[in-house]
């Protein structure tokens, strides 16, 4: 089966495009931010960038409703803005300052928001994946009609515990959204050379979970495939999978030079798939925005991150006693 | 030789001697491991010999024990010690115990590697020192080098023994000796006598602990990082410490403590991971039952605090030279 892609003139509103490139760009943004503070030695140790799959997290909070969860893995800053959490918050972990969203306790890995909805950014490979399972247990407990979208890498795609939480999801019937973000590469090892079975949305298939590729480089398709999810765990029907094929241009984190793979391969998907330029040539072509309007919110975004920046840096260190807290009640 | 090359030098050499050895783990194989720990050994042994594993710690795990029990000698890659707990009850209740169970008719002949311990700012899922986790589980040998020489004499013998072995790396220590100063130059082993790492096989023996400072007045228990960190204290304080490198914790080199602690009547431990239940728990009572009337002050523990490992205050939680320099100076004064 094809990657699901976009109908060829989307009936897409003006503001719903708009919005979309805002929101991809400002995901793009703040991470190049983040990766130049790295350099600078203000943000240390591991911190994946999401530069390059930034329609998947974007079509798919497209799809959300009030209420809805998210969860993910360590690369997790574009699920955190996507859904509407501070930016200045999320830079200011990343710097480990006590503004930081987990007072610099967690780092880059690890932030949550109780109002976003938000469970996490998870460190360890496919531990997210039950507990988003679990989470989406307690909203059809309480009759709620959310959904839990719950985010991994195709990495993650082969831990044992992913297969556990598919055939407890598929027995209880239970309203989550799997979003496999399959970006090619776990780390240095490529998806042919793990997984024996490449096609990630079928990996529901003995649980009779339904299962979808979609062009996770086009933001359009990414939406509606979720919608259609979405309406289908909403009905009551039970988990769905959606496999995003996308594509990070940065190395796995940022220790990683990416040796594993060629300059032309990444070069390529920036030029024939990139998300952002898709949004803009739509914009522009259908006439819905001009050069000018495209670099107003260019110059928006650039000083939205340029403050997170500024309070990352600015933003006192974490007090020596917050070691000890939050550790029992 | 870096502890990296020593390690890779190790298994060079294990896998030139023995058909049998087996190393495989997630990125292993083609990339060469993400701390290149086993760089260059698929072109060199094929990938039937050396190969890339999905990221399944249990399943890498499991299927390690099985090949194991018919034969063949797995040498495995966890790729940091903070992943290994999916993989745990398959250490805990399949490896440790196949001898004893089956009446010594099935063995376990397996290395599980992983890099070990903090101080590279990786906060709660790549710091931690699980090490007491091992050493609590009859049937399992938990062994933690600190420098390129023992990395690989100790991981030689860890392959050749006939049962299951930790093999914790300090990853701190790959690329230099490391005193807990982070706000100092990096050090090199490049010219450091412990980074002259001999060719061939030079198996060190597990179980037999070595003394990196002679001293008088108070023997200082440690091992990986913590060596390093300890002797700096003692330059610093002056206090006169004879300083126990474990380098393996099972078996355990007790004949090497008690002589020691005996000689000083003072004991000071020192580990990087939590506090309760750690090993130094394990390691106070092994002196008090050894060398009670020879004690002439209460033994002290240096560890990390009973905390995940922090992001952001790394260094406040990181048994640093200060801290036992501290308990140097107290227990010479109780
Ligand atoms: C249990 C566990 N094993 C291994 C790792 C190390 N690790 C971190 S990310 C990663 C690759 C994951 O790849 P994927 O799931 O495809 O996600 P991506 O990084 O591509 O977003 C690995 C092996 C870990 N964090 N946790
Ligand atoms: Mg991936």
């Amino acid at each position: 089966m094809a990657a699901r892609k976009s109908a060829k003139k989307p009936n897409t509103s003006k503001e719903e495009l708009l919005g979309y490139y805002r929101e991809m760009l400002l995901i793009r943004r703040f991470e190049e931010k983040a990766g130049q503070l790295y350099g600078m030695g203000l943000i240390g140790g591991f911190c994946h960038l999401y530069i390059g799959q930034e329609a998947v997290v974007v079509g798919l909070e497209a799809a959300a409703k009030e209420g809805d969860k998210r969860l993910t893995s360590y690369r997790d800053h574009g699920h955190m803005l996507a859904c509407g959490m501070d930016p200045k918050g999320v830079m200011a972990e990343l710097t480990g300052r006590s503004g930081g969203l987990s007072k610099g306790k967690g780092g880059s890995m690890h932030m949550f928001s109780k109002e976003a909805h938000f469970y996490g950014g998870h460190g360890i490979v496919g531990a997210q994946v039950p507990i988003g399972t679990g989470l989406a247990f307690a909203d059809k407990y309480k009759e709620n009609g959310g959904v839990t979208f719950t985010y991994f890498g195709d990495g993650a795609a082969n831990q044992g515990q992913v297969y556990e939480s598919f055939n407890m999801a598929a027995l209880w019937q239970l309203p989550v959204i799997y979003v496999i973000e399959n970006n090619q590469y776990a780390m240095g090892t490529a998806v042919k050379r793990a997984s024996s079975m490449p096609d990630m949305f079928k990996r529901g298939e003995s649980f009779s979970i339904p299962g979808e590729a979609v062009d996770g480089m086009d933001v359009l398709a990414v939406k509606e495939a979720g919608q259609k999810a979405a309406d289908h765990c909403r009905a009551g029907k039970g988990p769905y999978i959606l496999e995003m094929k996308t594509y990070r241009y940065r190395g796995h984190s940022m220790s990683d030079p990416a040796k594993y793979r060629t300059r032309e391969e990444v070069q390529k998907m920036r030029e024939d798939h990139d998300a952002i330029e898709s949004v803009r040539a739509l914009l522009l072509n259908g006439k819905h925005a001009t050069e000018d309007d495209l670099k107003a919110i260019d110059k928006e975004i650039k000083a939205i991150v340029n403050d997170s920046a500024e309070f990352a840096k600015e933003s006192p260190l974490p007090a020596v006693e917050e070691l000890w807290t939050d550790i029992y009640a | 030789m870096t502890m990296i090359e020593a390690i890779r030098d190790a298994h060079d050499v294990a896998m030139a001697a023995d058909d049998r050895v087996v190393v495989f783990g997630e990125d292993v194989g083609f990339f060469g491991g993400v701390f290149r720990c086993t760089a260059g050994l698929q072109e060199k042994y094929g990938k039937s010999r050396c190969f890339d594993a999905p990221i399944n710690e249990s399943g890498i795990v499991g299927t390690a024990i099985g090949m194991a029990a018919y034969g063949l000698k797995p040498v495995i890659e966890i790729q940091f010690a903070d992943y290994v707990y999916p993989a745990y009850d398959q250490i805990a209740s399949e490896a440790a115990r196949l001898r004893h169970r089956s009446n010594g008719d099935f063995t376990c002949p397996l290395v599980i590697r992983m890099p070990t311990g903090g101080g590279i700012f990786g906060g709660q899922t790549h710091s931690q020192s699980p090490e007491a986790l091992f050493t609590h589980v009859s049937g399992l040998k938990v062994v933690l080098p600190s420098n390129p020489i023992d990395a690989k004499g100790l991981l030689l013998s860890a392959v050749a023994d006939p049962d299951p072995v930790i093999f914790l790396e300090p990853k701190r220590l790959y690329n230099g000796p490391f005193d807990g100063h982070h706000d100092k130059p990096l050090t090199s082993w490049k010219n450091h006598p412990l980074g002259d790492v001999p060719d061939g096989d030079n198996a060190i023996p597990l179980g037999k602990a070595t003394i990196t400072r002679d001293g008088a007045d108070v023997t200082v228990l440690a091992y990986g990082t913590m060596v390093y960190v300890a002797e700096a204290a003692a330059e610093e304080t002056g206090v006169d410490a004879e300083i126990i490198d474990l380098r393996s914790l099972l078996p355990l080199d007790l004949d090497a403590i008690s002589a020691s602690v005996r000689k000083t009547g003072r004991c000071v431990i020192v580990h990087e991971a939590t506090r309760t239940s750690g090993f130094g728990a394990e390691l106070m009572s092994l002196v008090q039952e050894t060398c009670f009337y020879h004690l002439e002050a209460p033994v002290i523990r240096v560890t990390g605090w009973d905390t995940p490992y922090p992001h952001a205050q790394e260094w406040e939680y990181f048994p640093g030279p200060a801290r036992v320099g501290e308990a140097l100076k107290k227990v010479m004064e109780d």
